[in-house]
């Protein structure tokens, strides 16, 4: 089998773009026929994707309460949530940023270790421990929220709490999901248990193919321990799925942000402690109809998840393109 | 000289055999699956609990005296509006199985044309799919009601389905994969006088099918488990699904009947993802092995 053809970056999109609407002379072997292939998938995508993307970026400089058409108002929005939005800049942004370092290159890193270790077992062991490590996240996250909230039920028949009053580790329950100081934890601890998904399969996959002959050759060249083994030989050589893990790993943690709303019943959540930007948004859309401002914040929430994707690109992105 | 050799064999990635040095890995791995399987663990036992059970003081973890009321309970019990979880059972299962079919057959067929097929606009096509792996769903949560209140589709059955049609990574998944099959099997199949249907039909469908099962899988976890579509589409208590519902058994109900319930509804929405995967776990691991982004 061959390797899977590159795949242009999407740094040069932009440029294509323009040579798309450019007139040229007909490309040989083409096949109009195509357009029928790709246009359900293209409908739903447009649909679905493009467009609400568009109108998040137009609405995003309008004054919108869903009742009166949207009033064109510039960057006020960009600049009342720089300026104006005291929990933004006092709960949202620093919360964000915690959980999503954390579950992010935190989880990123844990689901590559555990795949590199998984490869050094036999298969059958590692199967059955691999289809362990990735059930969780079958959950999806939110949809297991029932069970969290009995096993961390603020009263003494949560079970955390029974389970530390058991130990003498603490004298009366505590309020885990709707305490500012235990919400945030808890909703990093069950992201991450849920967060060995595609990315880590992908890994795990890349992994157990790499060619057995490049480590014979490293052991040869000087290679000495499974540390070096990893760094030189098995990351570079899965690159294409490091970075696949990579992008799936970011989509997770901003697509996971649910569930601080989800674990604690209320948005905003209490003193805000579990607030991320997409619970954000959703209090300013659907509880204040402030759609214009909602739409600001998304923008704002797509241009750091493609900037970040965009660095994991860097990272492992092949250069020769 | 043999003996290292053969420790070599043992201790390198993916060895046939069991070697002690392998013990270390076990000894961090069977930790982490301890602790992965905890709470599914908890949650079959919460299931097959008995009344008392559930409320026994101080708690427990294993259910001694295991009971299938929690399931008999759950399907007596009707919703505020007077209809019963079958419905949003069956809600569920239609849904799910017209998001399977579609997004298999438009994903398939846009994956055989982008990747076999020259036509213009084709590279645009494959950079913004890439580039939309990236998509959050979540982060236009509101853009996307405005679309779909401006199309009509609010509180319509099929609003369910639609917007889990296009999947960017399914996509991507599957275009990979038909990267593999050489062009000459597709050129000699249309000397032979095949239409490019038929080329999609009779040589990519067969040979693809370890991603179609991916595509199935990916987009059987997105629908089955969401909630989403129903809470924010849909008013008519009929056309909500199971996902939903089982979110409102612990709000809505009795809190100390709905988690006996909600532990059984938890379980009827894991088994089939997890029975899913298992079957079909050795073709979506072939996939992934193509699953690198050059």
């Amino acid at each position: 089998m061959s390797e899977p053809t590159a795949l242009v970056k999407p740094a040069s999109f932009l440029e294509r773009l323009k040579r798309f609407f450019t007139p040229r002379r007909q490309v040989r072997d083409s096949h109009p026929v195509a357009y029928a292939f790709v246009a359900p998938y293209l409908l739903m995508f447009a649909i679905f994707i493009i467009i609400p993307v568009i109108a998040a970026i137009l609405l995003s400089f309008t004054y919108f309460d869903t009742v009166r058409f949207p009033q064109w108002i510039g960057f006020e929005n960009y600049i009342n949530i720089l300026t104006n939005d005291a929990e933004f800049m006092q709960y949202v942004i620093p919360n964000t940023l915690k959980y999503a370092v954390i579950v992010g290159p935190g989880g990123y890193i844990l689901s590559f270790l555990i795949a590199w270790m998984l490869a050094q077992l036999t298969p059958k062991v590692r199967t059955i421990l691999a289809l362990v490590i990735y059930s969780p996240s079958l959950t999806a996250g939110v949809t297991m929220s029932v069970l969290w909230k009995v096993i961390f039920a603020g009263d003494e028949t949560g079970y955390l709490n029974m389970f530390l009053m058991n130990l003498g580790a603490i004298n009366e329950p505590v309020a885990w999901l709707t305490s500012a100081n235990t919400l945030m934890p808890i909703m990093i601890g069950v992201t991450l248990w849920s967060s060995m998904g595609v990315g880590f399969l992908a890994m795990l996959a890349g992994i157990l193919n790499v060619n057995q002959d490049l480590y014979e050759a490293g052991y040869i060249d000087g290679i000495k321990n499974k540390f070096q083994e990893m760094i030189y030989i098995t990351i570079p050589t899965i690159k294409p799925q490091m970075l696949f893990g990579a992008v799936m790993a970011i989509v997770g943690t901003f697509g996971s942000s649910g569930i601080g709303v989800a674990l604690s019943g209320s948005n905003p959540t209490p003193q805000y402690a579990g607030q991320l930007i997409v619970n954000h948004i959703e209090y300013f859309g659907f509880n204040k109809y402030e759609m214009g401002y909602a739409a600001a914040l998304s923008v704002i929430l797509l241009l750091v998840i493609y900037a970040v994707s965009r660095f994991a690109f860097r990272l492992f992105g092949s250069k020769d393109e | 000289m043999n003996h290292s050799k053969s420790r070599f064999q043992a201790t390198k990635i993916n060895p046939k055999r069991f070697h002690p040095a392998q013990l270390r890995y076990l000894a961090v791995l069977l930790p982490i699956a301890t602790f992965m399987i905890l709470p599914l663990f908890f949650i079959f036992n919460h299931a097959f609990k008995p009344f008392e059970e559930l409320f026994a003081y101080p708690p427990r973890f294993f259910v001694t005296r295991p009971t299938l009321s929690n399931f008999t309970n759950l399907f007596a019990v009707t919703g505020s509006s007077g209809i019963p979880m079958s419905r949003y059972l069956f809600n569920s299962i239609i849904v799910t199985v017209l998001v399977i079919l579609v997004s298999v057959l438009i994903s398939t067929m846009a994956g055989y044309a982008l990747s076999k097929l020259h036509f213009k606009g084709k590279k645009a096509i494959n950079e913004i799919n890439t580039i939309a792996l990236m998509f959050v769903g979540v982060a236009v949560t509101i853009p996307r009601y405005l679309v779909i209140e401006k199309l009509g589709l609010i509180d319509n059955f099929f609003i369910h389905v639609l917007p889990y049609l296009a999947i960017p990574v399914g996509l991507f998944l599957v275009k990979q994969f038909i990267d593999q099959i050489p062009g000459e099997l597709i050129d000699a199949a249309r000397v032979d006088g095949a239409n490019d249907w038929q080329i999609y039909r009779k040589i990519v469908v067969p040979l693809i099918k370890p991603a179609i099962a991916t595509i199935m899988i990916l987009s059987f976890q997105s629908v089955w488990n969401s909630a989403d579509t129903s809470a924010t589409y849909i008013n008519a208590d009929v056309k909500k699904t199971f996902a939903f519902y089982m979110g409102t058994l612990t709000t809505n109900t009795n809190a100390v009947a709905g988690q006996g319930m909600a532990a059984a509804a938890s379980l009827i929405m894991f088994v089939p993802n997890l029975v899913i995967f298992i079957i079909m776990q050795s073709k979506v691991m072939d996939t992934m092995a193509h699953s690198g982004i050059k």
